[in-house]
């Protein structure tokens, strides 16, 4: 009815141009390039399977936890406690396995159910504080942290638990189908799902539209609280289920090695494109952000580097993730 | 229309934040299907007004009147129960989220069958919808797929609107909606305005801006220190007229109502 008001470069943009953009595109691309740099450097033993299997289940656990800190940190929270967590669902697990007692299915299954409830409480316990209490993220998963890895050492004694059911570590530990792990398997199951759920579902939209303007969800009559509740407990119990695979790999709670998980799976993350503000991310980048560190660090390995130059290449990745993300952001808020 | 029942009526409205009292005794009337504006000088109790009447800030006391009836407005839900929907001054849009998600934002479109009831949402639906309501409002929006911080004040404002009028079945309160906006995308809200009325929503306009008040406006209701001062047809008096009642350099006195 009137001419068109809009400036030319509000042009919508094409399809190609969308994708080029997208960040989690880039770092997809970012992975390609690694591999094929480090297959071109050393081709049979980079594409090695035994290899490939390896960078695989080195990411397994990590993945589990990173797609937990997707959905939190898509909110603009933060969750630093989940190594803890992992630590604590570990021994509880292993500890009820060996009350029972024996090697049946129904005794690995309890460890399980263990397991993930008490990542599960854990992740309530976070939700609740930030939630309710309107106690900052990091604060709360920070002291959480603490809590959980103290219990784990309260209830060990702080000796690892060495014991768990052979058949757990024996069949889903080491086994695999078709030459894929189970623990990859079940990882990428889990990233699968939930990225379609982050996606496609009312959760996923609410979770975005948190992290982008919480009161204004507020203001639309959603339940905001109960939303973020909600969010860090699927965290928590995600933690607790990668306690599980963790115990059912090394066949032991391992506390002393989970220090720097949070941070591991916080830069897997980040580096997939997800924001720290809030409202941006996905799961796809996500797994993206979770094998670039582990193809460095496999990579660097067989080429001849030292790997202690991965620590600094995923360093300067995960700081360049973030400049761009911040460039992105003052673009489009001009 | 002097005879006319009110669509919403605010009597004696008293609101409190901490030690300033911000609305004295307030009254505030909205006939159907006109576009009332709430003008004052700042501080006036505007906005306080407007939250109270779309539950933001319930009032600590006074009565609300909804088609006759008292009604309790405590919470936005409540407002929008009733069919009152609301422009905020800050928009409350969502910005990385695309605008189909913002207009949608609490009341989704769930896919039908059982994908629907595992959360699944009908973002076809849900856009096809929205880019309706644009076109319906002349909103121009030609990427509905781009989260809504790539477009301009304008067209942000348009999502806003669109949002309010899609749900709102007897009135929309907008708080200053040009206040941020240029010249061109100003006459677009105010067409947006005019064609709001059309389908017979009452509209509650919040601005500074006379000329704009008397293009579109129907009544002048002006809040002076928390509290009705006069009651004006733009057609009967002058813009000089409106500023002095704000100002209290005249004195309509109007109060308890014609």
């Amino acid at each position: 009815m009137s001419e068109p008001t809009a400036p030319a470069e509000e042009r919508p943009p094409s399809t190609l141009q969308r994708i080029a953009s997208g960040s989690s595109t880039q770092i997809g691309l970012i992975l390609v390039a690694l591999i094929v740099v480090f297959s071109l450097l050393s081709f049979e033993s980079f594409f090695a399977i035994a290899n490939a299997r390896n960078i695989a289940t080195d990411a397994a656990v990590l993945l589990v936890l990173a797609v937990g800190a997707t959905y939190i940190i898509i909110t603009a929270g933060i969750d630093l406690s989940v190594g803890a967590v992992l630590v604590f669902s570990g021994v509880v697990a292993a500890k009820a396995m060996n009350g029972l007692g024996g090697e049946s299915l129904g005794v690995i299954l309890v460890g399980l159910v263990v397991s993930l409830a008490a990542g599960l409480a854990w992740g309530l316990f976070n939700g609740f504080l930030v939630a309710k209490a309107k106690i900052p993220a990091f604060i709360v998963t920070l002291g959480s942290l603490g809590m959980a890895l103290g219990g784990a050492y309260l209830i060990t004694g702080g000796v690892d638990e060495r014991e768990v059911p052979f058949k757990l570590v024996a069949n889903f530990g080491i086994g695999r189908v078709a030459g894929i792990p189970y623990l990859v398997l079940v990882a990428l199951a889990v990233a699968i799902v939930l990225g379609v759920v982050l996606a496609q579902t009312r959760f996923g939209r609410y979770t975005y539209a948190i992290g982008s303007n919480e009161e204004a969800v507020r203001r639309s009559g959603v339940n905001v609280d109960r939303h973020l509740i909600k969010v860090y407990a699927l965290a928590g119990l995600l933690s607790g289920l990668a306690g599980f695979m963790n115990l059912a790999r090394f066949g032991t709670t391992t506390i002393g090695g989970h220090a720097t998980d949070n941070l591991n799976a916080i830069a897997a993350v980040v580096i997939g494109g997800t924001s720290l503000f809030g409202g941006i991310g996905t799961v796809l980048g996500t797994v993206f952000g979770v094998f670039i560190p582990a193809v460095l660090q496999n990579g660097f390995v067989i080429v001849g580097v030292q790997a202690f130059w991965q620590q600094v290449a995923v360093g300067g990745v995960l700081i360049a993730a973030v400049y761009l993300d911040q460039l992105r952001r003052s673009r489009q808020r001009q | 229309m002097v005879s006319e029942q009110p669509l919403l009526e605010a009597r004696n409205i008293v609101k409190s934040f901490g030690r300033v009292q911000a609305l004295t005794g307030a009254n505030f009337t909205v006939y159907p299907g006109e576009v009332v504006a709430l003008v004052g000088d700042n501080g006036a109790g505007k906005s306080t007004l407007v939250k109270t009447l779309v539950g933001v800030h319930p009032a600590d006391s006074g009565e609300i009147l909804f088609e006759g009836e008292p009604v309790t407005i405590h919470t936005p839900q409540q407002a929008r129960a009733i069919g009152i929907e609301t422009v905020y001054q800050d928009l409350a849009l969502a910005a990385e989220i695309d605008p189909a998600a913002n207009m949608f934002l609490g009341r989704e479109i769930m896919r039908a069958g059982p994908l629907g009831k595992l959360g699944f949402l009908d973002k076809a639906e849900m856009r096809k919808r929205s880019e309706d309501a644009f076109n319906h409002l002349g909103v121009r929006i030609q990427d509905t797929t781009a989260p809504v911080a790539n477009m301009s004040g304008g067209q942000r404002q348009g999502i806003a609107i669109s949002r309010a009028v899609t749900w709102a079945s007897k009135v929309v309160f907008m708080d200053e909606p040009t206040a941020a906006l240029g010249v061109v995308q100003t006459r677009n809200v105010l067409e947006q305005i005019k064609k709001v009325r059309e389908q017979g929503l009452a509209i509650v306009l919040i601005s500074h801006n006379l000329p704009e008040i008397f293009e579109v406006a129907d009544r002048i209701e002006v809040l002076r220190l928390g509290e009705r001062v006069a009651r004006l047809r733009p057609s009967d008096v002058s813009m000089e007229d409106v500023v002095s009642a704000m100002t209290g350099a005249s004195s309509f006195h109007e109060e308890d109502d014609r």
